[in-house]
């Protein structure tokens, strides 16, 4: 917050045309204006407007999938908002130039304001005001103590304050609040440690999911190939990530069975077991809200699921497909989707679709999933929609969680055209002699994700400086008092000022404390005596 | 007591505070009301008195009516705080009431409805504890309008039956989150009326309908430091206790959510509105539409990211069912 003082325009103006500027002067005026106030408060007006677009459009860092059906939804928008970055809003040029202006604004605020500073915290309370009654709140009495005692009086009332070293003798002047610009300057530096920390771990870090499944057979390892899902930040390397591994011994979960939450679950937990760059194994219970650091790498348990275990076998009786099968939750009762694919069965390639019910019942004739706790699985049911044909793999990648049944036909265990209904143990037929589906038995599986953000602490470090600096710059008052005692006609006139610089103040409340307390002390002084 | 009777308990207890806060707006109304007349009445004996003559009211003959009307006032004034106070007793009742309900107990904020009931509770307790302090007793007709209004849109349109938290939300993060939105979003909003009283007052003042509103200086010191207490508390709540839960729970401490963007985009504009008030050019009516604007994205946020954002992590709406045409293909 610059300013511009009166002679330096006249002199340019002498010699020049008014607005006629040099690439120099052009190049200041410009500065000044990035970093005056009102600037900043436009430029901060325009980073809240900038960051409306990605809350309502879907962002490709935030749900990659929704962003794509988005695109396939809206085609005549979607190149526009293509060269916009309006699918990445938060990483665009247009967004990075409002706040990194908004930084250099801030920088070019704060610099100037902190040397200002540094000058003011050495510098004496200012002079006595010639008037003081001309101040807004100010107070005067007579009395017929000597000035001197007043002035000393002040002195000690005005504990915490600053008092001025060569005064004119004949008055006190008082300074406190010096931290609340501090404090206006810490929060603002702080702001740049958390910008500058968070594009750090943007940068360097990164963020996965991985779905694994309990037991003592399967596991992790940390390497790039076991992610399902991997966002690196733009700098990020493979050869980042920490070494380790982890096994899933055992989930349990805790059922409600009455009451409105019936049928859903808390208090998950997981035992693993992980090692740490080779070292011996150690145990840690995961739970949802307390994850496991491993080096840098924080290591939370999203969510968990079934994973019914399905083999098909093929009209020729060779197994096509075998193996835990991960079904995705639907709802909180765990009524999961999940799909097989058995493209290498004969005469035909085999597609099953469909539900898996962890505690069947029947409400009204239909399958309805009652609760999420398995039980002992007697209630268990698998209920899959079958396709024979082309699953059309070749024509692309295709999500695991999803069957391609353009090119497939439906088949049903029978001519109702009903879906094939499995209850744990059981094996179907499959028509036409193509062969059969088992539903052998049933695991669970634990939805992980693997994150690292560097640069986490400082961040949480600068926003809490910031929080404490908010605090003293709202709530410390930068305050002046003056008290001046002189003799005159009939004793000692004492007259008393207070001025806030910040506007909020009550300097009413101060001036009449202060009145009270040097009558007080007199008053009391008069009964010692 | 079984946790049913706590939640019948908790029920009648918000309907009780609905009625006695409805019973404290009409006599805030009357007090409003004698205020109004007072200042006609004054408007009138300068007229009286003649054009150009200056008037001093302190010096100008006491007029027997006015001093009914002050007393009436006044005791409007001390019956509608009066009624505030029970109300919002009788309010407290049902938040504890609503926690104890849940099994296990759990502090009554985990669904929009109870989000609400709280909110609006923090509006009427902050009301009637800064009374004094920061003189808010004009500001009565409004915070009780504003309370009536958004418990009658809780209890219609919003409630739900009792339930435990989900996972997620089961973490002590959720007391020190939940609480800080909480207590900022009452504070804002508290201050955001003060500065619709600013613009009116700055608009029409010769009102007499605005006779019980204070002057502007005031208006705007009060709103000044409604605001500056809530923007830490909003500070601490989203972008320090949000992002460290945020971090333990999703595994990333900022995962740029609609919601979080949205908590965002309210700290910049309230950042907006105290510079405003700072820089010259922007005091005044400026900062307090920034203030008000300020308002609108922390209203939309908790309204219309749960409402129409279906990629937000923070909603609180029962997870979604499987798809109707899932459940076709397997019947």
């Amino acid at each position: 917050m610059s300013t511009t003082s009166a002679p330096d325009r006249k002199k340019q103006s002498d010699e020049r045309r008014a607005g006629e500027l040099n690439a120099r002067e052009l190049a200041r005026w410009g500065w000044r204006q990035l970093t005056s106030m009102r600037t900043a408060l436009i430029l901060l007006l325009l980073l809240a407007l900038a960051a409306v677009p990605g809350s309502l459009i879907p962002q490709d860092g935030v749900d990659s999938l929704k962003a794509d059906q988005w695109r396939e939804a809206h085609t005549t928008l979607t190149p526009i908002y293509e060269k916009l970055g309006l699918f990445n809003v938060y990483s665009t040029p247009w967004f990075a130039a409002i706040y990194l202006l908004l930084m250099v604004s801030l920088v070019g605020c704060i610099i100037p304001r902190c040397l200002v500073y540094a000058k003011a915290m050495r510098a004496q309370p200012p002079a006595t005001p010639a008037n003081l009654t001309r101040l807004p709140d100010s107070a005067t009495y007579v009395t017929d103590e000597e000035p001197e005692e007043v002035l000393a009086a002040a002195r000690k009332t005005l504990r915490g304050y600053r008092l001025r070293k060569e005064g004119d003798g004949e008055s006190v002047s008082a300074e406190k609040g010096y931290l609340r610009e501090a404090g206006n300057l810490v929060f603002h530096m702080s702001l740049i440690i958390v910008l500058v920390a968070f594009a750090f771990g943007s940068l360097f870090g990164y963020k996965g999911g991985v779905i694994v499944l309990v037991g003592e057979e399967y596991g992790f390892a940390n390497e790039l190939s076991q992610y399902d899902d991997f966002k690196p930040g733009s700098l990020f390397a493979p050869e980042d990530l920490d070494d380790f591994t982890f096994k899933i011994d055992d989930f349990s979960a805790e059922w409600l069975t009455t009451g409105a939450g019936a049928g859903t679950a808390r208090g998950f937990e997981s035992k693993i077991r992980y090692t740490e760059g080779g070292s011996e194994e150690k145990r840690y219970d995961l739970k949802v809200n307390h994850p496991l650091t491993i080096g840098g790498t924080d290591v939370f348990l999203l969510a968990h699921g079934y994973a019914p275990v399905i083999t098909v076998r093929d009209g020729e009786g060779n197994v096509a497909y075998s193996g835990p099968t991960i079904f995705l939750p639907q709802s909180q009762n765990l009524l999961s989707f999940g799909v097989v694919k058995a493209p290498y069965a004969s005469p035909e390639e085999l597609g099953f679709q469909g539900l898996f019910y962890p505690f069947e019942g029947t409400v009204d004739g239909e399958p309805v999933n009652l609760m999420g706790d398995i039980g002992d699985g007697s209630h268990a049911m698998l209920s899959l929609q079958g396709f024979r044909g082309d699953l059309n793999l070749d024509a692309g990648p295709q999500s695991v969680y999803a069957l391609d049944t353009s090119k497939a036909n439906m088949m049903s265990p029978d001519e109702s055209g009903k879906a094939f209904n499995l209850r744990l143990g059981q094996t179907v037929e499959l028509p036409d002699g193509l062969g059969s589906i088992s539903f052998d038995d049933v695991q669970q599986w634990n939805r992980v994700q693997i994150s690292k953000s560097p640069g986490k602490e400082w961040a949480l470090l600068g926003v809490s400086l910031a929080l404490v600096g908010l605090l003293g710059s709202l709530f410390i008052r930068p305050r002046r008092v003056w008290v001046r005692a002189r003799r005159v006609d009939g004793g000692t006139l004492v007259e008393i000022a207070a001025l806030d610089r910040s506007g909020g103040g009550d300097t009413a409340a101060v001036v009449t404390g202060l009145v009270e307390a040097l009558r007080g002390a007199r008053t009391q002084e008069d009964k010692d005596v | 007591m079984s946790d049913h009777t706590w939640g019948v308990l908790s029920n009648q207890a918000i309907t009780a505070a609905g009625v006695v806060y409805f019973l404290a707006l009409l006599c805030a109304l009357v007090e409003w009301s004698a205020w109004q007349s007072r200042a006609r009445s004054a408007v009138a004996a300068k007229e009286l008195v003649g054009a150009g003559a200056p008037v001093d009211e302190t010096e100008a003959e006491p007029n027997p009516a006015d001093a009914v009307r002050e007393q009436r006032a006044a005791l409007f004034g001390r019956l509608s705080l009066l009624l505030t106070g029970l109300a919002v007793v009788c309010h407290l009742v049902a938040l504890v009431a609503r926690g104890m309900a849940a099994d296990p107990n759990r502090v009554p904020w985990g669904n929009m409805y109870e989000f609400t009931i709280s909110g609006s509770f923090v509006v009427a307790a902050a009301y009637v504890v800064l009374h004094r302090r920061l003189k808010l007793a004009w500001m009565a007709p409004w915070v009780l309008g504003f309370t009536v209004v958004v418990l009658m849109l809780a209890v219609v349109g919003l409630y739900e039956p009792v339930a435990p938290l989900t996972e997620a939300l089961n973490s002590y993060w959720l007391v020190i989150h939940v609480i800080a939105a909480i207590i900022a979003t009452g504070g804002f909003t508290l201050g955001g009326i003060a500065a619709v009283a600013y613009l009116l007052k700055s608009r029409f003042p010769d009102s007499a309908l605005l006779a019980r509103v204070p002057e502007l200086d005031a208006l705007d010191r009060v709103s000044y430091r409604i605001h500056a207490f809530a923007f830490p508390v909003w500070t601490f709540g989203v972008l320090i206790s949000g992002p460290i839960w945020a971090h333990e729970a999703w595994g990333s401490y900022w995962n740029w959510d609609p919601k979080e963007v949205w908590a965002f985009i309210t700290w910049v504009v309230y950042a907006g509105y105290l510079h405003a008030r700072a820089t010259a050019g922007w005091k005044g009516k400026k900062a307090a539409i920034v203030a008000l604007i300020g308002l609108a994205t922390l209203w939309f946020n908790f309204i219309g990211i749960n409402y129409f954002s279906s990629t937000s992590q923070h909603s609180y709406a029962a997870p979604a069912a499987p798809t109707a045409e899932l459940v076709e293909t397997t019947r």
